[in-house]
């Protein structure tokens, strides 16, 4: 495991603020197999290269069950590739280092904990003396917009604000690495703009280096830097596409860059078969 | 979330009728205004009819029982009647019993009472929770806990009458035994219903092995535990009173198979009286720790 600590193991309310050291992230050759419920072995992802400049935005999008999420915890080191390497910061990734910061796609902020309490887990799990994560967190609480909310239980919130609680705990971490899978599905339209909005003014605070998944290539387009169009399972990179739009940019108003429509088109025509092979395999097997 | 419910429902239908009196007298409790006061007064109507329905059930019963008893419908001899046994407690708060005041007896049984429950909800919750993460020692030791589990455990208690002797050991081992299994199995499948999800996240964010299991284990676990406590409560005193009928020098259980022995009905209903009443009050404390410990979750009946 790599757990040796940053230089800043507690950093100043200011200091939490300032950029992280961002560091690349490199995927060469990566295959995942899974038994499958039959026992035999089936690829979940397969031959996966591409790489995220520091600190840096890359957007992964492919049709459902494709592996994205698979991807992710191959980065994070939850998961090991039967073949190829990760790597995070010139080093191979050897289980959860302390770097990662991963915003999973099902809620799992910590339901008997208040929304304090759970932004203030991270430090607390790495040490940080009570008082001092407790400041911490109340400083992410209020960035994410949930001030007032500190002593609510997450069941006491929507679904939106729970998706800032687990922002703001992985966000208070300061991750050089920020894995993040689908954290807006679910949302409404506004509410995704909204928090698109949010996570880019809170990315450019500490410009960790992020891969985000998701099904939306709108909100790839919006967020990226480079989207990254996965194939219909197993998972193989189909196309990389720079998205140069400029920043900062406008969730709302970015949609309207000519540029933007000219990307959605070019996107859209790589993911347009893949997303139709996962289809037409669904009805298949349906 | 969705694992844990099937723990919480039975404990909270258990756990609902006596807050919503208190609940509904609280609020009517309020300063009347407009359609909530309506509703208020219909809530405190309702608490009124439960409490008096309560009460008229006991009556009925008691005066249903006195009046056969009184009829010589049924026989005394068997079935005592509730003025004998009133008289009964009466005589035991004033005179003492015959083995000593009526409070040792009860103290011994609750010494014990407490004791069994208190160690063997500590082995079972120690055990359950480290067993639920440890996959392989809960593989290879399934077989062996199964075994001694199909065990009849109440003849156990010849077991340690034997081993103990006849002082409180013997009766607090039986209790201990009792209350283990039923208080492990729970913490063990609360332990394993985690959300794989929520531990994947504590790990991320920096939790160890330890720490996932004090954080994030235990809090899901809770439920399943407290819900086996109340059971255990019973078991406790089940194991005190069977203990002490095997064999003792104190306590109630001694007190009922003394009055039994007598040919004495109304001493022994007089004994499990009693032993209801406690067991009542330790189900109230329970039904309060549960709810402190718990208080993050949705209060159930309240999602509007
Ligand atoms: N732990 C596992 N064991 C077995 N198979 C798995 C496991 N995790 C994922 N898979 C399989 O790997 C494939 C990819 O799953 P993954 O969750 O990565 O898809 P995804 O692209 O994230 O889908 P979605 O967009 O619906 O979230 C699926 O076929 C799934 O069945
Ligand atoms: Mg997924």
């Amino acid at each position: 495991m790599r757990t040796e600590l940053r230089q800043d193991p507690e950093p100043e309310p200011d200091a939490a603020r300032q950029p992280v050291t961002p560091v690349p992230i490199v995927l060469d050759g990566v295959t995942k197999r899974f038994a499958s419920p039959r026992g035999e072995h089936r690829e979940a992802v397969r031959d996966v290269s591409f790489r995220v400049e520091p600190g840096s935005f890359t957007a992964v999008i492919g049709p459902t069950g494709c592996g994205k999420s698979t991807l992710l915890s191959l980065i994070c080191g939850t998961e090991r590739p039967e073949s190829g390497t990760v790597s995070v910061d010139g080093r191979p990734v050897d289980g959860i280092g302390q770097d990662i910061g991963f915003v999973f796609q099902t809620d799992a902020v910590f339901p008997w904990k208040t929304v304090l309490g759970n932004v203030a887990a991270g430090p607390r799990f790495r040490g940080v003396p009570r008082a001092r994560a407790q400041a911490l967190a109340a400083d992410w609480v209020r960035r994410v917009g949930l001030a007032g909310f500190e002593r609510y239980h997450p069941h006491q919130l929507s679904g939106g604000m729970r998706k800032r609680v687990a922002l703001a705990q992985t966000l208070v971490n300061r991750p050089r690495v920020l894995l993040m899978d689908e954290p807006f599905s679910g949302l409404d339209v506004q509410t995704r703009q909204i928090m698109s909005d949010e996570l880019l003014s809170l990315w450019e605070l500490t410009r960790p280096s992020v891969v985000f998944v998701t099904h939306d290539l709108e909100e790839a387009i919006t967020l990226a830097d480079k989207v990254v169009v996965l194939t219909a399972g197993p998972a193989t990179v189909k196309e990389e596409f720079d998205i140069d739009l400029p920043r900062p940019r406008d969730a709302r108003e970015i949609r309207h860059h000519p540029d933007f429509v000219r990307l959605h088109e070019l996107v859209w025509k790589a993911l347009r078969d893949e997303v139709r092979v996962a289809y037409e395999r669904g009805l298949g097997a349906a | 979330m969705n694992g844990k419910s099937a723990g919480g429902s039975t404990r909270s239908a258990g756990a609902r009728t006596v807050p919503d009196v208190a609940g509904a007298a609280q609020a009517g409790a309020v300063v009347p205004g407009g359609a909530a006061t309506v509703r208020r007064t219909r809530l405190r109507g309702r608490a009124l009819v439960v409490a008096v329905g309560r009460v008229a059930v006991l009556v009925v019963f008691l005066g249903t029982w006195q009046l056969l008893a009184a009829t010589h419908t049924i026989d005394t001899f068997y079935f005592g009647r509730p003025s004998g046994i009133w008289d009964r407690l009466e005589t035991w708060i004033r005179h003492g019993t015959s083995q000593g005041p009526l409070l040792t007896q009860v103290w011994v049984t609750l010494q014990e009472t407490l004791l069994g429950f208190g160690i063997g909800t500590t082995l079972g919750v120690v055990c359950g929770i480290a067993l639920g993460r440890m996959r392989l020692a809960a593989d290879i030791l399934a077989p062996y806990i199964k075994t001694l589990n199909s065990i009849p455990r109440i003849v156990l208690g010849s077991v340690f009458a034997i081993w103990f002797g006849l002082g409180i050991g013997s009766k607090v081992a039986l209790a201990v035994v009792l209350v283990f299994f039923g208080v492990f199995f729970n913490a063990f499948q609360g332990a394993r219903e985690v959300d794989r999800a929520l531990i994947a996240n504590a790990r991320v964010l920096g939790a160890g092995p330890v720490q996932v299991t004090w954080q994030v284990v235990v809090p899901s676990a809770l439920s399943w535990i407290t819900t086996s406590l109340h059971v255990a409560f019973g078991f406790a005193v089940t194991g005190a009173i069977v203990g002490e009928l095997l064999g003792a020098q104190q306590g109630l259980g001694l007190l009922i198979s003394q009055a039994q022995a007598n040919f004495d009905p109304d001493g022994v209903y007089a004994g499990l009286v009693i032993t209801a009443l406690l067991a009542l009050t330790a189900e109230g404390l329970i039904t309060l720790l549960e709810r402190r410990l718990l208080r993050w979750r949705p209060r159930p009946g309240s999602n509007r």
